[in-house]
């Protein structure tokens, strides 16, 4: 049994925002891999919860009008592995939630989940900050769509304003097309473990793939909110796709990440793991995008 | 408690369409355990981190702790009892597990049998570390790994007709 004071099930989107307009207090469950671990632990013990899981319409990978990739926030990290839209275009995110937890949570943690609870080291966070994700949320005033770098205040917190649930994740057709990525979690164990670091890469290059038209690059775990590196991007971008660059670009992650010391691990050596992750995170994208390096 | 919440759920557990008022507050393990005597179900960690709740919801494996019971609405459930044949008989897997040396206590092997179904329903042959990665979700802290690993590979080549790989293994 669950110290649970009371358990509202949401049959739909408006009636959960309902049922949050009428029990301001409570905590929203989605798939609960996070909320009843908490509430085992004592830390969410005896809140009242609104369930929205049942609510189907939140799961699944569509197309929208103008080719961008929605992703229903409820949809499990196993949905989005084995999706052939995120397949096709984005595969470094089913990668990347396939190193969540072990299969069983994979199957019952959604993306939703796993960016709403604010949390730095979510496997699914630093590829979506590289992607230039938007988060859709669906309130009493109706819906609004932000960058997911906005939905991030601190950690922990979310803008997720009263009674509003998260609804959506977007990936614009921009923001994918052209686009390859590699994730690489650095972590003890290889499974049931949570990111030292984290480290998402993409790239966008040019027709002769010699020159970086575009590189992305994104942490968990490199500070208290999952975050970009806008200066390594600066270093990279419409130069030439060579060693020197990669070189340079990994070095400069250093001047934007500022990781602490945790029992996990100390900030030196994730700060060296973290120039490591973006060298070879940006050189497998490279070698996905078709393009080559010297030496 | 003043006001405690129930809620009928309806599901099908094992082949059987069952339903029963159930504690809004209660965890898929404790409704498959208490109400429905399910004891293959074992309590282990109760935080989902050591596989030994492990049951198949809809054709896909979860840690029944941290699913809550009022879920099971409308789903198929199989749990290790559903395994058994018309007469009691164990499966194929369970067989294995005996003849491999893969259980020693027995706590977790409920669990790692109801993943090693999911990967044995998926009829094809995946590789030794696809396998690693399907069975990551369990602790065993009596026989080690390699005894379970060797079980649901024998039973997945077995299972494909691959009888002399199976006995290679």
């Amino acid at each position: 049994m669950y110290d649970i004071k009371a358990l509202y099930e949401a049959e739909n989107v408006p009636h959960a925002i309902q049922l949050l307009q009428e029990h301001p207090e409570a905590q929203i469950i989605a798939g609960g891999s996070d909320v009843l671990v908490q509430m085992r632990e004592g830390k969410r013990a005896g809140k009242e919860l609104v369930s929205i899981y049942m609510i189907d319409d939140l799961r699944g990978v569509s197309y929208e009008e103008d080719g961008a990739i929605r992703i229903g926030s409820l949809t499990s990290f196993s949905h989005i592995t084995r999706d052939p839209i995120i397949q096709k275009h984005i595969n470094v995110l089913g990668e990347a939630v396939d190193m969540v937890g072990g299969p069983q949570i994979r199957n019952i943690g959604t993306i939703g989940g796993n960016t709403c609870n604010g949390v730095t080291s979510a496997d699914s966070a630093s590829t979506l900050h590289a992607w230039d994700a938007i988060v859709e949320l669906t309130g009493p005033n109706g819906i609004r769509r932000i960058p997911i770098k906005d939905f991030y205040i601190k950690a922990g917190k979310v803008d997720l304003q009263p009674a509003e649930l998260q609804t959506a994740i977007i990936i614009p057709k921009a923001a994918y097309e052209g686009y390859q990525g590699h994730y690489i979690k650095y972590a003890m164990r290889n499974a049931m473990d949570i990111a030292t670091t984290g480290c998402s890469v993409n790239v966008k290059l040019s027709a002769d793939k010699k020159i970086f038209e575009d590189v992305r690059i994104a942490y968990g775990v490199a500070g208290p909110v999952p975050m970009r590196a806008p200066s390594a991007e600066a270093k990279a971008k419409g130069k030439a796709v060579s060693s020197a660059t990669v070189k340079e670009f990994a070095q400069a992650v250093l001047d934007d990440i500022h990781p602490r010391d945790s029992w996990r691990a100390a900030k030196d050596f994730r700060q060296h793991i973290a120039v490591v992750l973006a060298e070879r995170a940006l050189k497998e994208s490279i070698r996905l995008a078709g393009g080559e390096i010297d030496g | 408690m003043a006001n405690q919440q129930y809620k009928l759920v309806s599901c099908i557990i094992n082949g059987k369409p069952v339903e029963k008022m159930i504690d809004v507050r209660a965890s898929l393990t404790d409704m498959l355990r208490d109400d429905y005597r399910l004891t293959s179900v074992k309590k282990g960690c109760e935080v989902g981190e050591c596989g030994a709740c492990n049951v198949i919801i809809n054709g896909e494996c979860f840690n029944s702790c941290i699913y809550l019971a009022v879920w099971a609405e409308g789903k198929e459930i199989l749990t290790l009892e559903g395994l058994a044949g018309p007469n009691g008989e164990i499966s194929d897997i369970q067989q294995a597990f005996i003849d491999e040396a893969a259980v020693q206590c027995g706590f977790c092997s409920p669990g790692f049998i109801m993943s090693a179904v999911e990967i044995l329903e998926a009829k094809r042959e995946f590789s030794d570390d696809e396998i690693r990665k399907l069975m990551s979700g369990h602790l065993c802290r009596c026989t080690g790994y390699e005894n379970i690993f060797r079980a649901v590979k024998k039973t997945m080549l077995r299972r494909l007709g691959k009888n002399k790989e199976a006995d290679a293994v």
